[in-house]
């Protein structure tokens, strides 16, 4: 088997069985691995209307073909399930060692079933596998359950846990592997929570082999060299990390303020970014599995009520915290971060909820014997505080724990949420970047940046410089980065490639490791057809057209100021252009033609 | 020459080595390995460091093992019987078994064109002509690893 392993195992929680089956390799060649493979099994298996947290529901993980081997940035794998966040389809992509390591221990993927009687975890290493009590791990963080899982197992093996976040099934918890990495959002953890599966600890000493070795290792050099040549991966990623966005799309006036209400403009923000972080906490670059960008931070504040020693923070969690919340000591947002790996909470989804939070207390919606402490925009403090509590599920946290949409609910103002099919919107203004409005949405998990990256030509004119401020040619490029996103979330490899490297580079990783003869058009057909069963998925689960939008913030409110002064999200110009170009009906609903030109209509 | 400061612990290196051995990926079976401290924020790779005086060559029973061109310490793979007796006699643990070929796994310096050279994104491996100069700084940080890791075991 090249490329692929070509097993996988089927745990059923509840009657402890485990099975080892033949991955099915016409489904392979269709959805290549990793998400796309991970939602084929998904969507065959599970139907859409079931309760996310109830035992119907399944937990894949899944790695892709290209995932642990010398391709560019190889580290990846993808956690699916029906996301108890939004209803969708939910797939969160995660890097670190643990997709390799299951790689290495010979599976593609692993399907759990049902739900446990008591908490347990996953044991693999190489052909035996087995379900261990996790009794003794329940309640502890992500950090205290990774160091005793190695202990009891192995140093060699590579760990993916929830938190306290994920047993007390926060509706934004995570999967945590390799400590620091997430699969982070729409709430997959609380999935595993459900189930009572703590932990799926794996370790290998299997190979992985490619079709065609001379010619798979001549396009990796040749990606791995464009990787280090390009300005974003080989300059700017692993000098300032991710964050180096915030004062960038501060300049462009579409780094979101105040929960969405100050327009895309903070005064502060360059306290809050890459170059700060960089300069006052980095103690070293960190990358993932044979990854070459090293993007990642392991940070340290030394001193002061904050102090704290992990990873990050990340562009989207520096301003769901910083920006988003108005708050501009990156020491706090350093901590905040950092309690959400430790107890397993995605940072977009919480800080936005506090900022939503804060919006609701400003404007007399909340009271303060509610929250238990005032909360006003720019409060750090309250930043740590509220994302314990919430990752625990204590006091207000309990309600922070059910998302921004549910919270303001229950209060009536559903129009304080910033989100997109109940999922906090990340850290781009669709007023400012129209392209990204679209995006999310359309977006098939929510609000969500990483399923069609339209900020790389809007903002950083990556292939080309797009206007930021206009709807043409957006719904094009749009579907084009949809597509491209699901294959390169379904080789295994990270998003952050497509910087430097393209559709032929990875469509020539596909053929010379798999042996696969796909030829550029069908690796991007693939990437369609992803798209598509996850839009199927969501159609069944009940979504419509009437879901794919904005909060009405962004469709009626103009943002005040910058560059983008006075313009809204124009999504009901890009919405139909879109469907249209997707072979959709007006409704957003795939035409015969085209199911049945991407195989689906079986 | 091994700069743990610059290393980011991708592991890149552990890949490539066993596919230039092997044709395959398997870290297991890579003469150079990445070990992290997390608690330090520091990841070393650690490989054979061809010592000028190798255990390695004076325990090898049938004289497999001997200095190359290159300067590399390396095996024949033709007088090699496999008797693991350099696994043994490695003080620096940088000798493994390849269960799976039947064979020792060591550095060769791939003929003088060390591939995880070629492939260290962060310029934490670098391989240079041993002028006494850098030789000298070798010997300090194989000294150092040799306090440091002279206990891990294959």
């Amino acid at each position: 088997m090249f490329g692929w392993t070509g097993k996988i195992i089927r745990v059923n929680l509840k009657n402890r069985s485990i099975k080892k089956e033949d991955l099915n390799m016409e489904d392979a060649k269709h959805y290549l691995g990793a998400r796309g493979l991970g939602t084929k099994i998904f969507a065959d298996e599970v139907d859409p209307k079931i309760d996310p947290l109830s035992p119907e529901n399944k937990l894949i993980f899944m790695a892709g073909p290209l995932t642990g081997t010398l391709a560019a940035c190889p580290g990846r794998y993808e956690v699916v399930a029906k996301a108890p966040l939004t209803g969708t389809i939910g797939a969160s992509n995660s890097g670190g060692h643990f997709g390799p390591e299951m790689k290495f221990a010979g599976y593609d993927g692993i399907v759990f079933e049902d739900k446990s009687e008591k908490p347990v975890y996953l044991y693999i290493n190489d052909d035996l596998i087995e379900l261990r009590s996790a009794e003794h791990l329940w309640g502890k963080t992500v950090f205290e359950t990774t160091d005793e899982l190695l202990k009891e197992t192995s140093e060699e093996a590579r760990v993916a846990c929830i938190g306290p976040g994920g047993e007390k099934m926060v509706l934004f918890a995570t999967v945590m592997n390799d400590k620091h990495r997430a699969a982070g959002r729409s709430g997959l953890g609380a999935v595993m929570g459900s189930k009572n599966l703590k932990a799926v600890v794996v370790k290998g000493s299997k190979s992985i082999e490619v079709a065609k070795p001379k010619e798979f290792l001549d396009v990796c050099k040749d990606a791995r060299k464009k990787l280090k040549t390009n300005p974003v991966t080989g300059v700017g990623l692993p000098t300032y990390g991710t964050a180096i966005l915030i004062n960038i799309l501060n300049q462009s006036g579409a780094l979101p303020t105040r929960n969405w209400r100050d327009g895309g403009y903070f005064e502060e923000a360059d306290e809050t970014g890459g170059e700060t972080l960089a300069s006052k906490y980095l103690v070293r670059n960190k990358g993932c599995f044979g990854c070459s960008i090293g993007c990642g931070r392991v940070s340290k504040v030394s001193d002061g009520k904050f102090k704290v020693f992990g990873e990050g923070p990340e562009y989207e969690s520096g301003w769901a915290y910083g920006a988003d919340c108005g708050v501009k000591e990156l020491d706090a947002i350093c901590k905040a971060n950092y309690i959400c790996n430790e107890l397993g909470i995605d940072p977009i989804t919480m800080g936005s909820t506090i900022a939503c939070a804060m919006e609701m207390y400003e404007k007399g919606i909340v009271s303060k014997e509610e929250l238990g402490r005032s909360l006003h925009f720019g409060d750090a403090e309250a930043i740590v505080d509220f994302t314990r509590m919430t990752g625990l599920r204590e006091g207000f946290g309990n309600k922070m724990a059910e998302g921004s949409f549910r919270m303001a609910s229950a209060y009536g103002h559903p129009e304080l949420s910033m989100t997109v099919k109940k999922q906090e919107m990340p850290a781009y203004d669709g007023r400012g970047v129209q392209g990204m409005g679209l995006e999310y949405a359309t977006s098939n998990r929510g609000g969500c940046h990483v399923r069609g990256y339209l900020t790389s030509p809007e903002i950083l004119g990556i292939p080309e410089k797009l206007d930021p401020l206009v709807t043409t040619d957006k719904a094009a490029w749009l579907k084009t980065f949809q597509d491209l996103t699901a294959v390169v979330d379904s080789s295994g490899i990270c998003l952050f490639t497509t910087f430097a490297i393209g559709l032929s580079e990875i469509a020539a990783m596909l053929r010379t490791s798999t042996g696969i003869d796909f030829s550029d058009e069908d690796v991007l057909k693939a990437g369609e057809r992803i798209w598509n069963i996850e839009k199927l998925f969501n159609l069944k689960a009940g979504f419509t057209k009437a879901d794919d939008t904005l909060p009405p913030r962004l469709l009626e409110e103009p943002l005040p100021g910058g560059p983008a002064k006075g313009k809204i999200a124009e999504i009901d110009i890009m919405l139909p252009e879109y469907y249209a170009l997707r072979g959709w009906s007006e409704e957003g609903i795939p035409s015969e033609e085209k199911l049945k030109e991407l195989t689906l209509d079986i | 020459m091994i700069s743990p400061e610059k290393c980011i612990g991708c592991r890149s290196c552990e890949l490539i080595c066993s596919f230039h051995k092997n044709n395959e990926f398997n870290p297991k079976h890579s003469a150079v390995s990445v070990l992290s401290y997390e608690e330090a924020a520091v990841s070393v790779p650690v490989m054979c460091m061809q010592c000028e005086d190798p255990s390695c060559m004076k325990v090898c029973p049938v004289h497999a093992i001997s200095k190359n061109d290159y300067g590399a310490i390396s095996i024949d793979e033709k007088k090699c019987i496999v008797c693991k007796m350099c696994i043994s006699a490695c003080p620096l643990g940088n000798i493994s078994f390849n269960s799976i070929e039947k064979k020792i796994v060591k550095c060769n310096l791939c003929d003088g064109d060390p591939q995880c050279e070629q492939f260290c994104p962060s310029g934490a491996i670098q391989y240079k002509e041993g002028t006494s100069a850098n030789l000298n700084r070798k010997k300090v940080i194989a000294e150092k690893f040799k306090e440091l890791f002279g206990e891990v075991e294959d």
